[in-house]
Protein backbone atom coordinates (compact mmCIF):
# COMPACT_ATOMS: atom_id res chain seq x y z
CA UNK A 1 0.00 0.00 0.00
CA UNK A 2 1.42 3.63 -1.26
CA UNK A 3 1.82 6.43 0.84
CA UNK A 4 -1.38 8.83 -0.85
CA UNK A 5 -1.38 12.82 -0.81
CA UNK A 6 -4.44 14.62 -2.28
CA UNK A 7 -3.56 18.02 -3.64
CA UNK A 8 -5.36 20.45 -6.04
CA UNK A 9 -2.53 21.49 -7.89
CA UNK A 10 0.55 18.74 -8.17
CA UNK A 11 3.99 20.43 -9.70
CA UNK A 12 6.46 17.73 -11.06
CA UNK A 13 9.85 19.76 -10.35
CA UNK A 14 11.31 21.62 -8.57
CA UNK A 15 13.97 23.94 -10.49
CA UNK A 16 12.51 27.74 -11.26
CA UNK A 17 9.14 26.82 -13.12
CA UNK A 18 8.00 24.66 -10.94
CA UNK A 19 8.82 26.57 -7.82
CA UNK A 20 7.02 29.62 -9.95
CA UNK A 21 4.05 27.53 -10.66
CA UNK A 22 4.01 25.78 -7.15
CA UNK A 23 4.38 29.37 -5.44
CA UNK A 24 2.11 31.32 -7.50
CA UNK A 25 -0.79 28.38 -7.48
CA UNK A 26 -0.55 28.57 -3.87
CA UNK A 27 -0.56 32.09 -3.28
CA UNK A 28 -4.08 31.77 -5.07
CA UNK A 29 -5.19 29.59 -2.05
CA UNK A 30 -4.58 25.96 -4.29
CA UNK A 31 -3.49 23.23 -2.41
CA UNK A 32 -0.13 22.60 -4.56
CA UNK A 33 2.18 19.54 -3.67
CA UNK A 34 6.19 19.95 -5.45
CA UNK A 35 7.58 17.01 -6.28
CA UNK A 36 11.35 17.24 -7.03
CA UNK A 37 13.82 14.20 -6.99
CA UNK A 38 16.53 16.60 -5.40
CA UNK A 39 16.66 17.08 -1.74
CA UNK A 40 15.86 20.41 -1.94
CA UNK A 41 14.23 23.22 -4.26
CA UNK A 42 16.24 24.61 -6.80
CA UNK A 43 16.96 22.13 -10.27
CA UNK A 44 19.75 22.23 -11.72
CA UNK A 45 20.51 26.04 -12.60
CA UNK A 46 19.66 26.66 -8.65
CA UNK A 47 21.30 23.67 -7.33
CA UNK A 48 22.94 24.33 -3.83
CA UNK A 49 24.00 22.67 -0.60
CA UNK A 50 21.80 23.15 2.40
CA UNK A 51 23.50 25.77 3.80
CA UNK A 52 24.18 28.30 0.72
CA UNK A 53 21.01 28.26 -1.72
CA UNK A 54 22.67 30.88 -4.56
CA UNK A 55 21.52 34.80 -4.49
CA UNK A 56 19.92 34.69 -7.11
CA UNK A 57 17.76 32.19 -5.84
CA UNK A 58 17.26 32.65 -2.63
CA UNK A 59 14.13 35.02 -2.98
CA UNK A 60 11.94 32.98 -5.23
CA UNK A 61 12.65 29.59 -2.47
CA UNK A 62 11.80 32.06 0.49
CA UNK A 63 8.78 32.97 -1.30
CA UNK A 64 7.85 29.28 -1.79
CA UNK A 65 8.76 28.67 1.83
CA UNK A 66 6.00 31.13 2.44
CA UNK A 67 3.23 30.55 0.24
CA UNK A 68 2.47 26.67 2.21
CA UNK A 69 3.13 24.72 -0.69
CA UNK A 70 3.92 21.16 0.20
CA UNK A 71 6.97 19.08 -0.59
CA UNK A 72 7.84 15.87 -1.61
CA UNK A 73 11.84 15.54 -2.24
CA UNK A 74 13.62 12.64 -3.12
CA UNK A 75 10.46 11.77 -5.04
CA UNK A 76 10.89 10.45 -8.91
CA UNK A 77 7.41 10.63 -10.54
CA UNK A 78 7.06 7.58 -12.35
CA UNK A 79 4.25 7.15 -14.01
CA UNK A 80 0.74 9.59 -14.47
CA UNK A 81 -2.89 8.17 -15.03
CA UNK A 82 -5.90 10.55 -15.85
CA UNK A 83 -7.44 11.91 -13.04
CA UNK A 84 -4.73 12.67 -12.50
CA UNK A 85 -3.47 9.69 -10.48
CA UNK A 86 0.49 10.09 -9.92
CA UNK A 87 2.89 7.87 -9.02
CA UNK A 88 6.34 8.58 -7.30
CA UNK A 89 9.30 6.56 -6.04
CA UNK A 90 10.90 7.40 -3.21
CA UNK A 91 13.42 5.33 -0.77
CA UNK A 92 11.30 3.86 1.95
CA UNK A 93 8.57 3.21 -0.67
CA UNK A 94 6.14 4.67 -3.51
CA UNK A 95 3.69 7.75 -2.88
CA UNK A 96 0.42 8.09 -4.85
CA UNK A 97 -0.76 11.38 -5.54
CA UNK A 98 -4.31 12.44 -6.45
CA UNK A 99 -4.58 16.07 -8.37
CA UNK A 100 -6.60 17.94 -10.65
CA UNK A 101 -4.07 19.98 -12.19
CA UNK A 102 -0.66 18.79 -12.86
CA UNK A 103 2.02 21.27 -13.86
CA UNK A 104 4.66 19.68 -15.66
CA UNK A 105 8.10 21.69 -15.17
CA UNK A 106 10.83 18.40 -15.84
CA UNK A 107 13.55 20.74 -17.02
CA UNK A 108 15.97 19.80 -19.47
CA UNK A 109 18.86 17.89 -20.05
CA UNK A 110 22.33 17.56 -21.56
CA UNK A 111 22.67 16.47 -24.99
CA UNK A 112 25.46 13.98 -24.81
CA UNK A 113 27.21 13.12 -28.61
CA UNK A 114 29.11 9.88 -28.38
CA UNK A 115 32.33 9.71 -29.60
CA UNK A 116 35.58 7.23 -29.29
CA UNK A 117 36.90 7.29 -25.25
CA UNK A 118 33.61 9.21 -24.29
CA UNK A 119 32.57 6.40 -21.64
CA UNK A 120 35.81 6.78 -19.84
CA UNK A 121 35.61 7.91 -16.32
CA UNK A 122 35.95 11.75 -15.69
CA UNK A 123 34.68 12.48 -18.82
CA UNK A 124 31.65 14.52 -17.06
CA UNK A 125 29.04 16.38 -18.67
CA UNK A 126 29.67 20.15 -18.90
CA UNK A 127 26.44 20.61 -16.89
CA UNK A 128 27.51 17.36 -14.85
CA UNK A 129 30.72 19.12 -14.02
CA UNK A 130 29.17 22.07 -12.62
CA UNK A 131 26.12 19.80 -10.86
CA UNK A 132 29.41 17.64 -9.48
CA UNK A 133 31.47 21.15 -8.08
CA UNK A 134 27.86 22.38 -6.52
CA UNK A 135 27.20 19.13 -4.49
CA UNK A 136 30.75 18.83 -2.93
CA UNK A 137 33.33 17.65 -4.98
CA UNK A 138 36.38 19.51 -5.41
CA UNK A 139 38.80 20.23 -8.75
CA UNK A 140 41.09 22.39 -7.10
CA UNK A 141 44.63 21.58 -8.95
CA UNK A 142 43.09 19.39 -11.58
CA UNK A 143 43.60 19.61 -15.63
CA UNK A 144 40.65 20.37 -16.90
CA UNK A 145 39.29 20.48 -20.99
CA UNK A 146 35.80 21.96 -21.82
CA UNK A 147 34.42 21.10 -25.16
CA UNK A 148 30.92 21.13 -26.26
CA UNK A 149 28.65 24.03 -27.31
CA UNK A 150 26.79 26.13 -26.00
CA UNK A 151 25.71 28.95 -23.20
CA UNK A 152 26.56 26.92 -20.41
CA UNK A 153 30.58 26.49 -21.21
CA UNK A 154 31.11 29.78 -19.99
CA UNK A 155 29.54 29.53 -16.61
CA UNK A 156 30.85 26.06 -15.83
CA UNK A 157 34.47 27.05 -17.19
CA UNK A 158 34.30 30.31 -14.65
CA UNK A 159 32.98 28.37 -12.08
CA UNK A 160 35.46 25.60 -12.60
CA UNK A 161 38.43 27.83 -12.72
CA UNK A 162 37.54 29.87 -9.34
CA UNK A 163 37.04 26.55 -7.44
CA UNK A 164 40.98 25.85 -8.22
CA UNK A 165 40.53 24.19 -11.74
CA UNK A 166 43.27 24.42 -14.24
CA UNK A 167 41.03 24.96 -16.87
CA UNK A 168 43.57 24.70 -20.23
CA UNK A 169 40.73 25.05 -22.66
CA UNK A 170 37.43 25.95 -23.89
CA UNK A 171 36.27 24.63 -27.13
CA UNK A 172 33.47 25.41 -28.62
CA UNK A 173 32.21 23.61 -31.49
CA UNK A 174 29.83 26.65 -33.33
CA UNK A 175 32.00 29.06 -35.35
CA UNK A 176 33.30 32.07 -34.20
CA UNK A 177 30.75 34.32 -36.61
CA UNK A 178 27.62 32.35 -35.53
CA UNK A 179 28.64 33.19 -31.54
CA UNK A 180 29.29 36.79 -32.86
CA UNK A 181 25.81 36.81 -34.50
CA UNK A 182 24.91 35.51 -30.91
CA UNK A 183 25.88 37.76 -29.31
CA UNK A 184 24.88 40.53 -31.54
CA UNK A 185 21.52 40.11 -30.83
CA UNK A 186 22.43 40.46 -27.19
CA UNK A 187 22.34 44.58 -27.15
CA UNK A 188 18.71 44.31 -25.65
CA UNK A 189 20.07 42.06 -22.51
CA UNK A 190 23.62 43.50 -21.86
CA UNK A 191 23.74 41.93 -18.43
CA UNK A 192 23.68 38.49 -20.05
CA UNK A 193 27.05 40.25 -21.92
CA UNK A 194 28.59 42.11 -19.10
CA UNK A 195 28.26 38.02 -17.19
CA UNK A 196 29.93 36.65 -19.94
CA UNK A 197 32.80 39.08 -20.17
CA UNK A 198 33.01 38.23 -16.43
CA UNK A 199 32.88 34.75 -16.83
CA UNK A 200 36.07 35.28 -19.86
CA UNK A 201 38.05 36.86 -16.87
CA UNK A 202 37.88 34.35 -14.58
CA UNK A 203 39.14 31.42 -17.20
CA UNK A 204 41.66 33.96 -18.72
CA UNK A 205 44.18 31.56 -18.51
CA UNK A 206 42.81 29.31 -20.78
CA UNK A 207 42.23 29.20 -24.46
CA UNK A 208 39.23 29.89 -25.82
CA UNK A 209 38.39 28.56 -29.28
CA UNK A 210 35.87 28.26 -31.50
CA UNK A 211 34.64 25.95 -34.36
CA UNK A 212 36.51 23.75 -32.57
CA UNK A 213 35.52 20.24 -31.23
CA UNK A 214 36.82 17.01 -29.41
CA UNK A 215 37.33 13.84 -31.83
CA UNK A 216 38.33 11.34 -29.29
CA UNK A 217 39.43 10.63 -25.46
CA UNK A 218 41.73 8.92 -24.30
CA UNK A 219 43.06 6.91 -21.17
CA UNK A 220 43.16 3.61 -19.24
CA UNK A 221 41.54 3.35 -15.55
CA UNK A 222 40.26 7.44 -16.77
CA UNK A 223 40.68 10.00 -19.42
CA UNK A 224 44.52 11.07 -19.79
CA UNK A 225 44.23 13.16 -22.79
CA UNK A 226 41.52 14.31 -25.51
CA UNK A 227 42.45 14.79 -28.98
CA UNK A 228 41.05 18.11 -31.10
CA UNK A 229 40.18 19.38 -33.85
CA UNK A 230 39.65 23.06 -35.44
CA UNK A 231 40.11 23.85 -38.97
CA UNK A 232 41.78 20.82 -40.34
CA UNK A 233 44.29 20.73 -37.38
CA UNK A 234 44.41 18.24 -34.76
CA UNK A 235 46.37 18.11 -31.69
CA UNK A 236 46.31 16.61 -28.44
CA UNK A 237 45.50 18.27 -25.03
CA UNK A 238 46.75 16.35 -21.85
CA UNK A 239 43.62 16.50 -18.82
CA UNK A 240 42.55 14.80 -16.22
CA UNK A 241 38.78 15.55 -16.52
CA UNK A 242 37.09 16.72 -19.91
CA UNK A 243 33.25 18.45 -19.69
CA UNK A 244 31.45 17.35 -22.98
CA UNK A 245 27.90 18.42 -23.75
CA UNK A 246 26.18 19.95 -26.88
CA UNK A 247 23.44 22.06 -25.03
CA UNK A 248 20.23 20.74 -23.61
CA UNK A 249 17.04 18.76 -24.73
CA UNK A 250 13.81 19.19 -23.10
CA UNK A 251 12.93 16.19 -20.61
CA UNK A 252 9.50 15.17 -22.01
CA UNK A 253 9.06 11.66 -20.43
CA UNK A 254 6.13 12.69 -18.23
CA UNK A 255 4.52 14.28 -20.74
CA UNK A 256 4.50 11.27 -23.60
CA UNK A 257 3.27 9.35 -21.11
CA UNK A 258 0.49 11.17 -20.59
CA UNK A 259 -0.48 11.43 -23.85
CA UNK A 260 0.67 15.59 -24.59
CA UNK A 261 1.59 16.45 -27.90
CA UNK A 262 5.49 17.00 -28.91
CA UNK A 263 6.26 19.59 -30.98
CA UNK A 264 9.71 19.95 -32.86
CA UNK A 265 11.41 17.58 -29.70
CA UNK A 266 9.93 20.35 -27.36
CA UNK A 267 5.73 19.82 -25.52
CA UNK A 268 3.56 22.02 -26.98
CA UNK A 269 1.31 24.43 -25.49
CA UNK A 270 -0.93 27.42 -25.59
CA UNK A 271 -0.35 30.58 -24.60
CA UNK A 272 -1.23 29.50 -20.60
CA UNK A 273 1.54 26.85 -20.56
CA UNK A 274 -2.07 24.61 -21.39
CA UNK A 275 -0.60 20.91 -23.33
CA UNK A 276 -2.67 19.17 -25.75
CA UNK A 277 -4.07 17.48 -22.22
CA UNK A 278 -6.70 18.95 -20.63
CA UNK A 279 -5.75 20.15 -17.15
CA UNK A 280 -1.54 18.95 -17.40
CA UNK A 281 0.11 22.18 -17.93
CA UNK A 282 3.65 22.69 -18.78
CA UNK A 283 6.48 25.29 -18.27
CA UNK A 284 9.70 26.06 -19.04
CA UNK A 285 12.72 23.89 -20.89
CA UNK A 286 10.10 20.45 -21.22
CA UNK A 287 8.01 23.28 -23.86
CA UNK A 288 11.77 24.38 -25.48
CA UNK A 289 15.23 25.46 -23.84
CA UNK A 290 15.17 28.74 -23.17
CA UNK A 291 17.11 29.32 -19.61
CA UNK A 292 16.46 31.03 -16.26
CA UNK A 293 14.40 33.69 -17.68
CA UNK A 294 11.40 32.27 -19.74
CA UNK A 295 11.16 29.33 -17.29
CA UNK A 296 10.07 31.94 -14.42
CA UNK A 297 7.74 33.62 -16.72
CA UNK A 298 6.02 30.78 -18.10
CA UNK A 299 5.81 28.93 -14.19
CA UNK A 300 4.27 32.12 -13.29
CA UNK A 301 2.03 32.07 -16.10
CA UNK A 302 1.12 28.14 -14.98
CA UNK A 303 0.56 28.92 -11.66
CA UNK A 304 -2.03 31.63 -13.02
CA UNK A 305 -3.41 29.50 -14.63
CA UNK A 306 -3.74 26.82 -12.71
CA UNK A 307 -5.58 29.12 -9.98
CA UNK A 308 -7.82 30.54 -12.85
CA UNK A 309 -6.36 33.70 -13.27
CA UNK A 310 -6.45 33.87 -17.00
CA UNK A 311 -6.30 37.17 -17.63
CA UNK A 312 -3.37 37.97 -15.43
CA UNK A 313 -1.45 35.26 -16.65
CA UNK A 314 -2.20 37.25 -20.41
CA UNK A 315 -0.31 39.99 -19.16
CA UNK A 316 2.82 38.50 -19.31
CA UNK A 317 2.33 37.24 -22.91
CA UNK A 318 4.94 39.62 -24.00
CA UNK A 319 7.52 38.49 -21.75
CA UNK A 320 7.22 34.83 -22.45
CA UNK A 321 6.77 35.55 -26.40
CA UNK A 322 10.44 37.32 -26.08
CA UNK A 323 11.51 34.35 -24.12
CA UNK A 324 10.57 31.60 -26.77
CA UNK A 325 12.71 33.82 -29.81
CA UNK A 326 15.93 33.81 -27.39
CA UNK A 327 15.22 29.88 -27.22
CA UNK A 328 15.32 29.93 -30.90
CA UNK A 329 18.19 31.95 -31.43
CA UNK A 330 20.33 29.99 -28.95
CA UNK A 331 19.33 27.12 -30.51
CA UNK A 332 19.98 28.30 -34.18
CA UNK A 333 23.16 29.80 -32.87
CA UNK A 334 24.69 26.55 -31.53
CA UNK A 335 23.42 23.49 -33.19
CA UNK A 336 25.70 20.90 -33.44
CA UNK A 337 27.72 20.63 -36.28
CA UNK A 338 27.47 17.64 -38.90
CA UNK A 339 30.45 16.51 -38.32
CA UNK A 340 30.25 15.41 -34.96
CA UNK A 341 27.42 12.72 -35.85
CA UNK A 342 30.73 10.88 -37.64
CA UNK A 343 33.07 10.93 -34.83
CA UNK A 344 32.11 7.29 -33.04
CA UNK A 345 33.44 4.37 -34.90
CA UNK A 346 31.56 0.84 -35.18
CA UNK A 347 33.19 -0.29 -32.01
CA UNK A 348 32.44 3.22 -29.90
CA UNK A 349 29.70 2.83 -27.25
CA UNK A 350 26.25 4.24 -28.50
CA UNK A 351 24.25 2.89 -25.00
CA UNK A 352 25.86 3.43 -22.01
CA UNK A 353 23.33 1.48 -19.89
CA UNK A 354 24.35 -1.58 -22.51
CA UNK A 355 27.37 -1.17 -23.90
CA UNK A 356 25.48 -1.04 -27.72
CA UNK A 357 27.76 0.02 -29.92
CA UNK A 358 27.47 1.94 -33.27
CA UNK A 359 28.19 -1.44 -35.33
CA UNK A 360 26.00 -3.65 -33.98
CA UNK A 361 22.99 -0.63 -34.45
CA UNK A 362 23.67 -0.37 -37.89
CA UNK A 363 21.60 -2.54 -39.38
CA UNK A 364 18.45 -0.92 -37.36
CA UNK A 365 16.03 1.23 -39.34
CA UNK A 366 14.30 3.04 -35.73
CA UNK A 367 14.89 3.57 -32.35
CA UNK A 368 11.88 0.55 -31.88
CA UNK A 369 14.13 -2.00 -33.70
CA UNK A 370 17.07 -0.96 -32.22
CA UNK A 371 15.70 -1.40 -28.82
CA UNK A 372 14.29 -4.96 -29.83
CA UNK A 373 17.51 -6.28 -30.96
CA UNK A 374 20.29 -4.88 -29.74
CA UNK A 375 18.28 -3.46 -26.28
CA UNK A 376 19.72 -0.23 -26.96
CA UNK A 377 17.58 2.19 -24.78
CA UNK A 378 16.55 -0.45 -22.36
CA UNK A 379 18.85 -0.28 -19.22
CA UNK A 380 18.49 2.11 -16.06
CA UNK A 381 18.55 5.78 -18.15
CA UNK A 382 15.59 4.21 -20.46
CA UNK A 383 16.83 6.24 -23.85
CA UNK A 384 17.78 9.43 -21.86
CA UNK A 385 20.93 9.11 -23.17
CA UNK A 386 21.15 7.45 -26.32
CA UNK A 387 17.72 8.31 -26.98
CA UNK A 388 18.58 12.33 -28.35
CA UNK A 389 22.24 10.62 -29.71
CA UNK A 390 20.18 8.60 -31.49
CA UNK A 391 18.10 11.20 -33.07
CA UNK A 392 20.91 13.10 -33.81
CA UNK A 393 23.03 10.03 -35.26
CA UNK A 394 20.38 8.37 -37.48
CA UNK A 395 17.32 11.50 -37.14
CA UNK A 396 15.79 7.82 -35.25
CA UNK A 397 12.55 9.72 -32.90
CA UNK A 398 12.90 8.06 -29.26
CA UNK A 399 10.46 5.15 -28.94
CA UNK A 400 7.01 5.09 -26.96
CA UNK A 401 7.58 5.59 -23.39
CA UNK A 402 6.22 3.56 -21.37
CA UNK A 403 5.61 2.74 -17.00
CA UNK A 404 7.65 3.11 -14.88
CA UNK A 405 9.59 6.22 -17.09
CA UNK A 406 12.64 4.94 -14.14
CA UNK A 407 13.54 1.99 -12.54
CA UNK A 408 11.25 1.12 -9.21
CA UNK A 409 11.54 -1.08 -6.37
CA UNK A 410 9.59 -4.17 -6.82
CA UNK A 411 7.06 -2.11 -3.99
CA UNK A 412 6.69 0.62 -6.49
CA UNK A 413 6.16 -1.92 -9.32
CA UNK A 414 2.99 -3.68 -7.39
CA UNK A 415 1.44 -0.03 -6.80
CA UNK A 416 1.69 0.46 -10.20
CA UNK A 417 0.26 -3.33 -11.08
CA UNK A 418 -2.71 -2.54 -8.61
CA UNK A 419 -3.19 1.07 -8.93
CA UNK A 420 -7.10 0.31 -6.66
CA UNK A 421 -4.90 -0.33 -3.78
CA UNK A 422 -3.38 3.56 -3.66
CA UNK A 423 -7.02 4.72 -3.38
CA UNK B 1 33.28 16.60 8.59
CA UNK B 2 31.79 13.63 9.04
CA UNK B 3 33.02 9.77 8.86
CA UNK B 4 31.88 7.28 5.68
CA UNK B 5 33.21 4.39 4.67
CA UNK B 6 34.31 3.79 0.92
CA UNK B 7 35.26 -0.27 -0.29
CA UNK B 8 36.08 -1.24 3.70
CA UNK B 9 38.17 2.64 3.93
CA UNK B 10 36.97 5.03 6.70
CA UNK B 11 37.10 8.82 5.05
CA UNK B 12 35.97 12.18 6.45
CA UNK B 13 33.92 13.77 4.18
CA UNK B 14 31.91 17.29 4.29
CA UNK B 15 28.50 17.11 5.31
CA UNK B 16 25.62 18.04 2.75
CA UNK B 17 28.25 16.72 0.30
CA UNK B 18 26.39 14.29 -2.20
CA UNK B 19 27.98 10.67 -2.01
CA UNK B 20 28.89 11.22 -5.66
CA UNK B 21 31.34 14.30 -4.70
CA UNK B 22 32.66 12.54 -1.89
CA UNK B 23 33.89 9.76 -4.08
CA UNK B 24 35.09 11.84 -6.55
CA UNK B 25 37.32 14.18 -3.58
CA UNK B 26 38.14 10.29 -2.27
CA UNK B 27 39.94 9.82 -5.52
CA UNK B 28 37.53 6.96 -6.90
CA UNK B 29 37.28 7.19 -10.73
CA UNK B 30 35.32 3.78 -11.24
CA UNK B 31 31.98 3.67 -9.42
CA UNK B 32 30.31 0.83 -10.94
CA UNK B 33 31.81 -1.68 -14.14
CA UNK B 34 29.40 -1.59 -16.83
CA UNK B 35 27.52 -4.46 -18.25
CA UNK B 36 31.02 -5.81 -20.57
CA UNK B 37 33.03 -4.79 -17.34
CA UNK B 38 34.21 -1.05 -18.98
CA UNK B 39 34.76 1.20 -15.72
CA UNK B 40 32.36 3.95 -15.33
CA UNK B 41 31.84 6.99 -13.32
CA UNK B 42 29.86 10.08 -13.33
CA UNK B 43 28.37 11.50 -16.48
CA UNK B 44 24.98 13.86 -15.85
CA UNK B 45 25.47 13.70 -11.95
CA UNK B 46 22.15 15.35 -11.89
CA UNK B 47 20.02 11.58 -11.91
CA UNK B 48 19.58 10.72 -15.31
CA UNK B 49 22.33 8.75 -16.40
CA UNK B 50 22.25 6.00 -13.98
CA UNK B 51 26.42 5.88 -14.34
CA UNK B 52 27.41 6.84 -10.63
CA UNK B 53 25.41 3.71 -9.25
CA UNK B 54 27.12 2.52 -6.16
CA UNK B 55 26.00 0.47 -3.47
CA UNK B 56 25.01 2.21 0.14
CA UNK B 57 24.52 0.77 2.69
CA UNK B 58 23.69 -2.51 1.33
CA UNK B 59 21.55 -1.50 -1.06
CA UNK B 60 22.76 -1.33 -4.91
CA UNK B 61 21.98 0.52 -7.41
CA UNK B 62 21.48 3.96 -5.82
CA UNK B 63 22.38 6.95 -8.04
CA UNK B 64 25.50 8.63 -5.77
CA UNK B 65 24.57 11.90 -7.26
CA UNK B 66 21.11 12.24 -5.77
CA UNK B 67 22.21 10.73 -2.40
CA UNK B 68 23.49 13.14 0.52
CA UNK B 69 26.77 11.85 2.39
CA UNK B 70 25.08 10.75 6.53
CA UNK B 71 27.77 9.76 9.37
CA UNK B 72 28.43 6.03 9.07
CA UNK B 73 27.12 5.79 5.55
CA UNK B 74 28.97 2.62 4.22
CA UNK B 75 29.33 3.33 0.03
CA UNK B 76 30.88 0.05 -1.77
CA UNK B 77 31.95 1.05 -5.49
CA UNK B 78 31.97 -1.87 -9.08
CA UNK B 79 28.64 -3.18 -7.68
Amino acid sequence: MADARVADVAVVGAGPAGIAAATVAAEHGLRVLLIDEGPRPGGQIWRHRADAPPERARRWIDRLQRSGVARLSGAAVVAIEPGFQLLAEREGGAVSISAKTVVLATGARELFLPFPGWTLPNVLGVGGAQALAKSGASFSGKRVVIAGSGPLLLPVAAHLARSGARVSLVAEQAPLGSVLRFAAGLWRAPAALVDAARYRRAFRRARYRFGAWVVEARGEARVEEVILTRAGRTWTEPCDVLCTGYGLVPATELARLAGCRIDAGGVAVDALQQTSVEGILCAGEPTGVGGLGPALVEGTIAGLAAAGRAQEAHRLGGARRRGRKEALRIERAFRPREELSRLARRSTVVCRCEDVTLGQLESSRSAREAKLSTRAGMGPCQGRVCGPALRYLFGWESDTVRVPISPVSLETLGAIASPEENR
Amino acid sequence: MIAITIDGERVSVEEGATVAAALWNAGVARFRSSVSGAPRGPLCAMGICHECRVTIDGVPHRRSCLVEVAAGMTVETRG
